[in-house]
């Protein structure tokens, strides 16, 4: 048998199989959102989210400015717990367990649940001792084991071969890409569960912004992903699902291909073509 | 679905564009649309300079294909279009696929009618011309519903394709018997043969673009189905 024959018959057929007759893994559900409300003082910007994150996947949140979509985001991690006109009712659980409930431990919560600005935050200490940050004040000084996690964390978010020659460097003289990588590289140190990104590319150019991209497919091997993007283009590379929100509200949300192919609903189709809303 | 999923873009350029394929596409098929009826009428009527006619015009559908496809990447490459446009996009590079097939099919009846002209070989057409007639209508069908983006119809012109075939078998079975009749008949009876084959051809075609229209307008694939799974499947979406 020629090779190009060894190749053809190399094919998956029930890969290319259509519709329902595509294997269908079912995935387990990490974060579920129910009946979610918040309010600023008066104003309601979330209005009765139900939604579920599947673990080990990357779930897209887009949408137009001030449509709840970062607000949604920090509610996983209860950042909104900071802001004090925040008023929030319904539940998020993660791995079943309700974050909202009286005896939950935000500390303990924010290690579980890591989290990634827009605009990179390191610290102003050596790249080393970022990355440390977060074991050292869980009380980890053992240098051996801070050596290995920084290295390891660092691998994880693709720097390790930048950066290993310049630990003790200044995490403020690296280039911003490079700063995002390592606020990423800070946040799984700890081994957190989910990973919150909250538009991590924008600050970034178009290399950067694919480098970070590339590490968020490898991220999800290990971690379940929620990222808010406001650029779609981005939502389609990286995601597994895409959540559409809009004024507060969920509108839509599906596999991330059949909502850029073939959007169920009319404001999602509007807003992912650019019509008119 | 109306038309006006084509329009209110946020960018008026992109509207324009989007428009402009439209038209083009629509243009190509009222260009073949006229090919197959000019290559009809040669082939019944002998009339050489129509056959000519047919066959000069097949330049102007490929250019236009060419430019479509062109026009249509673009726009992938520089907008990156989604959702309905994204399936608009696909479409119209596989319908002017098949409209570009339509043409060379009705070049090859116009061929024929050239080769067969002054010869008395042409005693099929009452079934050649009523079988064109059927495929004449499904390709307007067709390109009809493209035009208004309606999937009501699509059944219906798929349907016109199980009438063609059958009449294709009948002209066939004919031809078959005339050339065991007489061999000295083959060369001849086999070009008629040519050209009965372009129309069902063209049925054929004017069928993917119905599919490929179910496509754009419901975002479903009902390529490969049978007619009755057809049916089903557009009374369900639609």
């Amino acid at each position: 048998m020629s090779e190009q024959q060894v190749r053809t018959h190399s094919i998956d057929m029930s890969s290319v199989l259509r519709g329902k007759e595509k294997s269908q893994h079912p995935n387990e559900t990490c974060i579920k959102v129910e009946n979610l409300n918040l309010f600023y003082g008066e104003k309601q910007a979330l209005h009765g989210i139900n939604m579920e994150m599947p673990k080990k996947k990357v779930t897209a949140y887009i949408g137009p400015s001030g449509c709840g979509k970062s607000t949604l985001l920090r509610c996983i991690n209860r950042m909104n717990d900071l802001v004090d006109s925040a008023r929030i009712d319904g539940k998020i659980l993660l791995d079943g367990e309700n974050i909202y409930d009286k005896s939950v431990n935000v500390a303990a919560l924010r290690r579980r649940v890591g989290m990634v600005f827009q605009k990179p935050n390191p610290f102003p200490k050596s790249i080393f001792e970022n990355v440390a940050y977060g074991l050292r004040i869980q009380g980890v000084n053992d240098k051996r084991i801070l050596e290995e996690t920084v290295e390891n964390a660092l691998r994880g978010a693709a720097l390790w071969d930048e950066m290993k020659d310049r630990l003790n460097d200044n995490a403020l003289g690296m280039s911003g890409g490079q700063q995002q990588r390592l606020v990423i590289a800070r946040a799984i140190a700890i081994e957190p569960e989910v990973l919150l990104l909250d538009e991590p590319a924008s600050a970034l150019d178009p290399i950067s912004t694919l480098k970070i991209e590339e590490l968020i497919n490898e991220l999800k091997e290990k971690y379940t992903i929620v990222i808010v993007t406001h650029n779609m283009q981005q939502a389609a590379r990286v995601s597994d699902f895409t959540a559409f929100m809009y004024m507060g509200e969920l509108i839509e949300i599906g596999t991330t291909s059949e909502l850029f192919t073939n959007p169920s609903k009319k404001q999602t189709e509007d807003y992912i073509t650019g019509r008119y809303g | 679905m109306d038309n006006s999923k084509v329009g209110h873009h946020i960018s008026e350029q992109f509207n324009r564009e989007l428009e402009d394929i439209r038209n083009k596409v629509l243009t190509m098929g009222g260009l073949v649309e006229r090919q197959i009826e000019l290559a009809v009428e040669a082939y019944t009527t002998g009339n050489l300079e129509l056959a000519e006619q047919v066959i000069k015009q097949d330049d102007d559908v490929d250019a236009l294909e060419v430019a479509i496809d062109q026009e249509c990447t673009q726009i992938l490459a520089l907008r990156q279009p989604t959702a309905f446009d994204l399936r608009l996009l696909i479409t119209v590079i596989k319908i002017i696929h098949e409209i570009e097939r339509i043409g060379d099919k009705a070049e090859r009846i116009a061929e024929m009618a050239i080769q067969l002209s002054g010869t008395e070989s042409k005693n099929h057409h009452h079934e050649l011309e009523h079988m064109a007639e059927l495929v004449k209508g499904m390709v307007h069908d067709s390109l009809d519903a493209f035009a208004r983006l309606a999937i009501d119809n699509v059944p219906e012109i798929t349907a016109l394709d199980e009438k063609v075939d059958r009449e294709y078998d009948n002209i066939l079975r004919q031809l078959i018997t005339r050339m065991m009749e007489d061999p000295r008949n083959i060369t001849r009876t086999l070009d008629v043969l040519w050209t009965v084959r372009a129309l069902e051809r063209i049925g054929d075609h004017a069928c993917y673009i119905c599919e490929h229209l179910v496509f754009l307008v419901n975002g479903e694939d009902v390529r490969h189905l049978s007619q009755k799974e057809l049916e089903e499947r557009v009374k369900i979406i639609r």
